[in-house]
């Protein structure tokens, strides 16, 4: 990390596709010459035949990498500079673990093969399904949904459905249908709810940034309580101290409680979800076992539930046979179904296998207590400029909030996080929980050394003094960059898309 | 950061919107309070020219640094006329949400207006 001084202008403003930089006959592999593809293409019917030539670029294998590394080099990475995006968990990936996924007999396994053809990689997701349980707390364990948003969802179908039971048994007249949710919760969380069909009503936080028990105990005595979800700790970083209570007015009033795992990574072999109360509780195993982060997939979003909603999980399911040997269970009585096909990505499941036996039980507790104590190091670095919003020990991330350095320069936080970026920096989460005034979420992980922690702190509080000195620069930043301060709602909401025109050479020909 | 102000010279609608009346033509914007708990609003999706709104519906969008939020209609009626001036400087919301018109329209029935709170009581409410 280095101060900004002037903008490097390294970066060329734009980045050629591949289709414009394509020139015939130029290209970067050769089909191998045993294959006759002519006498390939002589077994197949006309009708699947396609008569012309799909577009490709063609061009030169230097031309290939230097492109692709180009555009790497426009976008932060996790692998290029500290990334403390609060709630989101940007912890080093292990390489080790790509490899790993990639062996053939992981890589190359047809989900279709029989079992007897893949006992190796089953019994590794029998041991990730183990591990996964002993983390929850909860002892039977789904791998199939593909995202931890798809796992929140997959939960609430287990809810509706173990509610319809009951219904059904006549214990209760009607199904429930009101989620408590606390007011710091993602967004995910009531975005669940009401696709699964479902309503959400929200609870206040109260001054120690728990959940208001009060306000939890008057719901469940006037609604009708499907359930509850939280983040324990919560998105402010902190353990909620009434869980305990919260869980036995929600069970109390016939719910079930749903844990949010997107900060499980903070209490991994120390505490456990369902010793907490919870009887549903999913793995963003992204954050908690250190998996490449999505953009959309593909991801795994595990879900581990108390045994008596064991038969409701999703078909098909691992499990061991009376022989020893691990099969899958396909009979789709009593289950809410499939959610995925197949078993899920099992790409990334091998690599949160790879994570949990490289640390072992004692690695993961250990992973969990640097997490939480690289935030509190972090914490009381920034407190003096930057003010946590709840002033608790904090766990594996904290929430400060800049309304004292607005109120005094007219810097918003923002404009800090935007600064940042010209200190080699990704920003911090902006905004988020909604109930801190000028937000800033910060959670730095157990992967980052103390040096990394504490040029960030520098970093942060050069930035919040040149606020006073010079907010003109914050309200500009970033300047280094490759692209400068956007208008990120314009470019969502009106994106203006430019093509350019392709060279002629490259335009599909007849293939006869 | 100034405290916000309720003139009493419009009424307000619970969904912290206000709305002043000219005949039959109604001017709408959002209250202090719900610019303040949006904060920095960065977009203004208005609605279309002419189109229809029902009283207590959502007609537009305000987006914020935080969230993007509905903007409910505090009566029903034809959109006449868009603020193209927030449209194009939404910040304006946050600088004076008083001054900030974001649509006129003519209203179907100017009765209900009469039972909008007023400033007493949409603050009681806040």
């Amino acid at each position: 990390m280095t101060a900004a001084t002037t903008p490097p202008g390294v970066h060329p403003a734009t980045e050629p596709t591949l289709f414009e930089r394509s020139r015939p006959g130029r290209g970067s592999a050769r089909q191998p010459q045993a294959v006759d593809v002519d006498a390939t293409l002589a077994d197949l019917p006309p009708s699947l035949r396609r008569s012309r030539l799909p577009v490709l670029p063609e061009v030169a294998e230097p031309t290939l990498m230097r492109h692709f590394v180009r555009l790497s080099q426009r976008n932060h990475s996790i692998d290029s500079g500290f990334y403390p995006l609060g709630s989101c968990t940007m912890k080093y990936n292990p390489k080790v673990h790509d490899e790993i996924a990639a062996l053939p007999a992981f890589a190359r396994m047809h989900p279709l093969a029989p079992a007897s053809a893949w006992q190796g990689l089953l019994e590794l997701l029998l041991e990730l399904q183990h591990a996964i349980a002993e983390l929850a707390g909860l002892p039977e364990v789904t791998l199939s949904p593909a995202a931890g948003a798809h796992g929140e969802f997959t939960g609430l179908l287990l809810m509706r459905a173990w509610h319809r039971e009951r219904v059904a048994r006549g214990e209760v007249d009607a199904e429930p249908m009101h989620v408590l949710v606390p007011d710091t919760a993602h967004g995910t969380n009531p975005a669940t709810v009401r696709m699964a069909g479902l309503r959400t009503h929200s609870i206040p936080t109260d001054e120690r940034g728990g959940m208001d028990l009060d306000a939890v105990r008057e719901a469940c005595a006037t609604l009708d309580i499907a359930g509850l979800m939280l983040t324990n700790p919560n998105t402010l970083g902190l353990l909620d101290e009434h869980i305990l209570d919260i869980a036995e007015v929600v069970h109390g009033a016939g719910g079930l409680l749903y844990y949010d795992g997107a900060n499980l990574n903070a209490i991994m072999g120390r505490t456990r979800p369902g010793d907490m109360g919870f009887d549903i509780v999913h793995v963003n195993v992204h954050k908690t076992l250190s998996t490449p982060h999505g953009g959309g997939g593909p991801g795994a979003g595990p879900v581990a539930v108390a045994q008596r909603l064991a038969h409701l999980l999703p078909r098909p399911r691992i499990v061991r046979a009376a022989d020893g040997t691990v099969e899958l269970d396909r009979d789709p009585a009593g289950s809410i179904g499939p959610v995925s096909r197949h078993l899920g990505n099992v790409g990334v499941l091998v690599r949160a296998w790879a994570y949990v036996v490289t640390h072992g039980r004692d690695g993961l507790r250990r992973s969990s207590e640097l997490a939480v104590v690289n935030a509190n190091y972090l914490l009381e670095l920034v407190r003096d400029v930057l003010p946590p919003a709840f002033d608790r020990r904090c766990m594996h991330e904290f929430v400060v909030s800049g309304a004292t350095v607005r109120r005094d320069s007219g810097v918003r936080a923002l404009d800090i996080a935007k600064r940042l970026m010209d200190h080699g920096v990704h920003p911090p989460t902006m905004y988020f929980p909604l109930v801190v005034e000028e937000a800033l979420m910060i959670e730095p992980t157990e992967t980052e050394t103390r040096e990394t922690l504490d040029e960030f702190a520098a970093a942060l509080r050069a930035v919040v003094e040149e606020a006073q000195a010079d907010p003109a620069t914050l309200h500009a930043a970033p300047l280094t960059t490759v692209v400068r301060r956007l208008d990120e709602a314009r470019s969502v909401r009106e994106p203006r898309l430019v093509a350019r025109e392709v060279a002629a050479d490259i335009t599909p020909a007849d293939a006869d | 950061m100034t405290q916000g102000s309720y003139p009493d010279d419009r009424r307000y609608h619970e969904a912290h919107d206000w709305a002043q009346l000219d005949g039959d033509v109604a001017t709408f914007g959002v209250t202090w309070h719900a610019q303040h708990a949006l904060g920095d609003i960065v977009y203004y999706a208005p609605p279309e020219l002419g189109s229809t709104l029902r009283a207590g519906e959502p007609y537009g969008e305000l987006e914020s640094v935080k969230a993007v939020s509905d903007i409910i209609a505090p009566l029903g009626g034809e959109v006449l006329e868009v603020n193209e001036g927030i449209v194009g400087s939404p910040e304006q919301v946050n600088a004076d949400p008083n001054g900030s018109w974001l649509v006129r329209v003519r209203v179907g029935d100017p009765a209900e207006f009469e039972r909008l709170l007023d400033s007493t009581a949409y603050q009681a409410l806040i």
